[in-house]
C-alpha cells in the first residue's frame, strides 16, 4: 500500500513541504484530469506537473489514488455549548478532515452568530483545532428572532462570509426587505433556507403517500416553494446576491430555473441525503431519516439530480446536524431533526457517480469550486502560488463506517455503512489535517 | 431508528403475532384468527363467572400518554377477564412531566417484569419505538398512536361486520368524516383489504382527507351522496371540536348538513345497510340522533365486541412471546 514518507504528521503547526507523486490530479475548477505531481512548499502548492523533484520534501506517493482541491461543505451546523448539538468545534473538523473537507460554512444558529465575541470564539477554537477553515454565516437579524438587524457589516468585517436568518422565520415581508437592502449595501450575500412557516408548523415528514400512511404530521412541498417565490421576488427587487439552501422539491427547481434565465444572482444548494433518499426511508418510522426539509417524494428526488447535473443546483451540502442519541431514541415525531454528515459527505458523492447519476467532474465540482463560487470565497480549486488545501483520495479503497466514525453525532443512516472512498492525506491551508494508510 | 418492515416486527419467526402494532400487511389468516378468536371469547360476557385463566400470573401495564377513559377501560376489562394483573399507568401526568424520559420509563417498568404494554401515545410511530428499540420481549399493544394506527379498534370493527354481513366478499364499505386525523380509519381501510372487501370508500371535504389517500387502498369520494350509494356498511368518524378552530371546516352546521348522516342519507345506503362508529359519537355533528338510536344502528354491539376482541389480540400475543421465548432457551439447550 503506497505510505505516506514517516515525517508528514498531522495537525503540527508546521507548514508542509510536500511532494504528492503520481496521482490522479482531478480539478474540475480548471478542467484539470491528468496523473500528475504536486509541490507544496512552507505550505504553498508551487506547482503541479510531471516528474517533479524536490529535495527535503516529504514524499507521498499518490499512484492510483485522485487529488482533489479541498472539500468545501456549505452548510454545516456546529456544535458549540449551548447548541445542543453533540460534539464541538474539534471534534466535528476532525470528522471532516478525515473526509478530505477543508472548509466549512457554518449556519448562525449555534450561538447565535450575532456578536464579534462568537464569531471570534468559533475562529479560536477553529485555529486551536487546525482541522478544518470554518467561515461562519452572520445571523441576518438579531439573535435570529427575525424582527430587528443583526450588525451585519461588523460582522462581515470579524469574519462572517454572508449573511442568513438559519431557516428561522422573518417577521414581515418588509423586515426582509429591509434586511435584503442593508446586506446588498456591503455586497453581503445572503442564504436564504426557505419554508413558509405556517405551511410547515407542525410537520415532521413530506406530505405524501409515506406520512398519509404511517399517519405523520406534513410538511407539503409548496411550503418550500411559496417562499421560494417570495424571496426571488425581494431578491430582484433589492439585487442582492442569494444563495437558497436545501432545495428539496421539483416545484422549487422550476421557479429557480427561471430565476438564473432571467440573470438574476441567484445560486442554490442541495443536502447529500435528499440525492440520495427519499420518502420511502422513512419506513419503520426510521429517526434517523427525520430531517428538515424532509425527504420528499422519488419524482422529486430524481428531479433533484437532474438539477445538479444541469447546474440549475450549484453545490452539494452535507447539512451536517450531530444530535446525541437520547434526542432520536424516541417516537418519530418527538425526535430532533437533523443527520450527522462530514464523515460520508464525499463517499456518497463517489456513490451516485457509481449509480451512474452523476458525472464525476461535475459531482466533485459541486462539493469543491461550486459552493465557493457560490459564496466568493477562495478554495475548492488547485491554484498555484496559495496555500494549499486538498485531499488524497483512495477512490476504490471501500471505508468501513461501523469502525472509523468521527462526528460525535451517531445519527445517520450510513452510520455503519461500507462506502467506496477513503481519504488517505487532507493537508487544510498548507498544514495536514488528516493522515492514515 | 433501525429500519423494521412494520408486519415483521408484530410477528415470530413461525408467523405467530407478539406485538400488535397496526394491520397494515398482516396475513389474512391471522386477522381470521384473531376474529375467531375473540368469536371464543364473546360468551365469556355473558357467564355468572366472567373469567379465563389465560393470562393468570402475568401483568399488564396500560401505559396512557394521552388520556382515554373508555378504551382504557376496555382493555382493563380484557385483561381482567383473562385473569392477568392490570397496572394502570396515567403516564401524562406522572414520569414525563418529572423530567424522565419515554425511555428510561419504559426501562423502569420492564425492570418490573411487566409482560405486556397496552400503549396509547399522541405521537405516530410510538409503539413501534417501544417494540423495536425499547422492549421487544414485552408484548406491545398498540392502543391507539397519533395519526397512525388504532387495530384493536379496528379489528372489533371488523368482528362487527363479520357478525353482522356474514363475512367480506363483495362488501362496500364507507368511512365518512374526519379521515386525515384518523388512526381508526387507516387501521380499517388496511383491514378491509385484507379481508377482502370489495371496494372501500374514504368520504370527506378535502381538507380533512390525506394527501393520496386512495393510495391507502381505497376510492376517495367528496359527495356523500356518490360515496353512500349502494354501500353495505357507513363507519362515521368523530369530528373533534378543535378542527374549526384550525381553518379545516367552517362550522359544525355545514359540515352535517354535507357529510352528517341522517336518515335521508342513509337512504343511498343498501337496505340492509348497517351503521357504525368508534365512539363517543356527537350527536347532530356527525351522525341525526335518529341514525345513532335507529334499527340500522350496531353502534352499542361494537362495545361489547370490543372487550372480546381486545381479549383475542391479548391472548394471541403473550402466546406469541412465549413460543418465541421457548425458541430462543431451545436454542441453547441446542448449542
Amino acid at each position: 500500500m503506497p505510505r505516506a514518507a514517516r515525517e508528514v504528521s498531522v495537525a503540527s503547526s508546521k507548514k508542509a513541504n510536500i511532494l504528492i507523486r503520481k496521482g490522479r490530479v482531478i480539478d474540475p475548477a480548471n478542467g484539470r484530469d491528468e496523473v500528475a505531481d504536486l509541490l507544496i512548499e512552507n505550505g504553498r502548492l508551487v506547482r503541479i506537473g510531471a516528474s517533479l523533484d524536490a529535495p527535503g520534501a516529504d514524499i507521498v506517493d499518490a499512484e492510483g489514488h485522485w487529488v482533489l482541491p479541498g472539500l468545501v461543505d456549505a452548510c454545516v451546523h456546529l456544535s458549540l455549548p449551548g447548541s445542543g448539538r453533540s460534539g464541538d468545534i474539534a471534534s466535528e473538523t476532525r470528522a471532516a478532515a478525515a473526509g478530505g473537507i477543508t472548509h466549512l460554512v457554518a449556519q448562525p444558529d449555534c450561538g447565535p452568530v450575532d456578536s464579534t465575541a462568537v464569531v471570534r470564539l468559533i475562529r479560536e477554537q477553529a485555529g486551536q483545532a487546525g482541522f478544518a477553515r470554518i467561515m461562519p454565516i452572520a445571523a441576518m437579524t438579531q439573535g435570529l428572532a427575525g424582527d430587528q438587524l443583526a450588525e451585519m457589516a461588523t460582522l462581515a468585517k470579524a469574519g462572517c462570509i454572508a449573511v442568513g436568518n438559519a431557516g428561522r422565520k422573518v417577521a414581515s415581508a418588509l423586515v426582509l426587505k429591509r434586511s435584503l437592502e442593508y446586506a446588498s449595501t456591503f455586497d453581503l450575500p445572503v442564504m436564504f433556507r426557505p419554508q413558509d412557516s405556517a405551511l410547515s408548523a407542525g410537520g415532521c415528514a413530506h406530505e405524501g403517500a409515506v406520512a398519509t400512511r404511517l399517519g405523520l404530521p406534513g410538511i407539503p412541498a409548496v411550503a418550500e416553494s411559496v417562499d421560494l417565490s417570495r424571496d426571488l421576488l425581494l431578491v430582484e427587487a433589492t439585487g442582492v446576491r442569494a444563495h437558497f439552501q436545501q432545495i428539496s422539491s421539483a416545484d422549487s427547481l422550476r421557479l429557480l430555473r427561471a430565476a438564473k434565465r432571467r440573470g438574476l444572482p441567484v445560486t442554490a444548494d442541495v443536502s447529500i441525503q435528499h440525492l440520495l433518499l427519499d420518502e420511502s426511508a422513512l419506513e419503520g418510522f426510521n429517526s434517523h431519516c427525520h430531517v428538515i426539509p424532509p425527504l420528499r417524494s422519488a419524482a422529486d428526488r430524481e428531479a433533484l439530480l437532474e438539477a445538479v447535473a444541469d447546474g440549475t443546483i450549484d453545490a452539494i451540502c452535507s447539512q451536517h446536524t450531530p444530535i446525541g442519541s437520547s434526542s432520536k431514541a424516541a417516537p418519530f415525531p418527538a425526535t430532533k431533526p437533523g443527520m450527522a454528515g462530514l464523515d460520508t459527505l464525499l463517499g456518497l458523492v463517489l456513490q451516485l457517480v457509481d449509480d451512474g447519476k452523476l458525472a464525476l467532474p461535475r459531482a466533485l465540482d459541486a462539493v469543491t469550486a461550486a459552493p465557493a463560487r457560490c459564496l466568493g470565497i477562495l478554495a475548492g480549486q488547485l491554484e498555484t502560488g496559495r496555500p494549499a488545501s486538498l485531499c488524497v483520495l483512495d477512490a476504490s479503497a471501500e471505508k468501513d463506517y461501523a469502525e472509523h466514525w468521527l462526528s460525535a453525532g451517531n445519527n445517520s443512516p450510513w452510520r455503519r455503512a461500507v462506502l467506496k472512498g477513503n481519504v488517505k492525506l487532507t493537508v487544510c491551508q498548507g498544514k495536514v489535517s488528516w493522515l492514515t494508510d | 431508528m433501525t429500519l423494521a418492515p412494520s408486519s415483521r416486527v408484530q410477528l415470530t419467526d413461525d408467523g405467530k403475532l407478539r406485538h400488535f402494532l397496526t394491520t397494515e400487511h398482516l396475513p389474512r389468516s391471522l386477522l381470521e384468527d384473531i376474529l375467531d378468536t375473540a368469536a371464543s371469547f364473546v360468551d365469556v360476557g355473558g357467564r355468572s363467572i366472567k373469567k379465563v385463566p389465560l393470562l393468570r400470573g402475568k401483568t399488564v401495564v396500560n401505559l396512557f400518554f394521552e388520556s382515554s377513559t373508555r378504551t382504557r377501560s376496555t382493555f382493563e376489562l380484557a385483561a381482567q377477564r383473562l385473569s392477568a394483573d392490570v397496572l394502570n399507568l396515567d403516564i401524562a401526568k406522572s414520569a414525563t412531566s418529572k423530567g424522565e424520559t419515554l425511555l428510561d420509563t419504559l426501562r423502569n417498568l420492564e425492570a418490573m417484569a411487566a409482560d405486556m404494554f397496552v400503549v396509547r401515545h399522541q405521537d405516530s410511530g410510538a409503539p413501534f419505538f417501544i417494540a423495536n428499540e425499547v422492549t421487544p420481549d414485552v408484548a406491545v399493544i398498540n392502543a391507539g398512536d397519533g395519526r397512525h394506527a388504532h387495530p384493536t379498534q379496528a379489528m372489533l370493527d371488523m368482528y362487527t361486520i363479520r357478525h353482522y354481513k356474514g363475512g367480506f366478499e363483495g362488501l362496500k364499505v364507507a368511512i365518512v368524516g374526519d379521515i386525515l386525523h384518523s388512526r381508526v380509519a387507516r387501521s380499517q381501510v388496511h383491514a378491509l383489504n385484507i379481508l377482502g372487501a370489495e371496494e372501500v370508500r374514504l368520504i370527506g371535504p378535502k381538507t380533512l382527507l390525506p394527501v393520496d389517500a386512495q393510495g391507502l387502498g381505497a376510492t376517495v369520494f367528496t359527495d356523500m351522496g356518490q360515496g353512500l350509494k349502494d354501500v353495505d356498511v357507513v363507519i362515521m368518524l368523530r369530528l373533534q371540536k378543535e378542527r374549526m378552530d384550525s381553518a379545516l371546516l367552517p362550522s359544525e352546521s355545514e359540515f352535517f348538513r354535507l357529510y352528517g348522516l341522517n336518515n335521508e342519507k342513509l337512504q343511498l345506503a343498501k337496505p340492509d345497510a348497517i351503521v357504525m362508529h368508534p365512539g363517543p359519537i356527537n350527536r347532530g355533528v356527525e351522525i341525526a340522533s335518529e341514525v345513532a338510536d335507529g334499527p340500522r344502528s350496531v353502534i352499542l354491539n361494537q362495545v361489547t365486541f370490543g372487550i372480546a376482541v381486545r381479549m383475542a389480540v391479548m391472548s394471541m400475543a403473550i402466546s406469541g412471546q412465549e413460543s418465541s421465548a421457548q425458541g430462543r432457551t431451545g436454542g441453547e439447550r441446542g448449542q
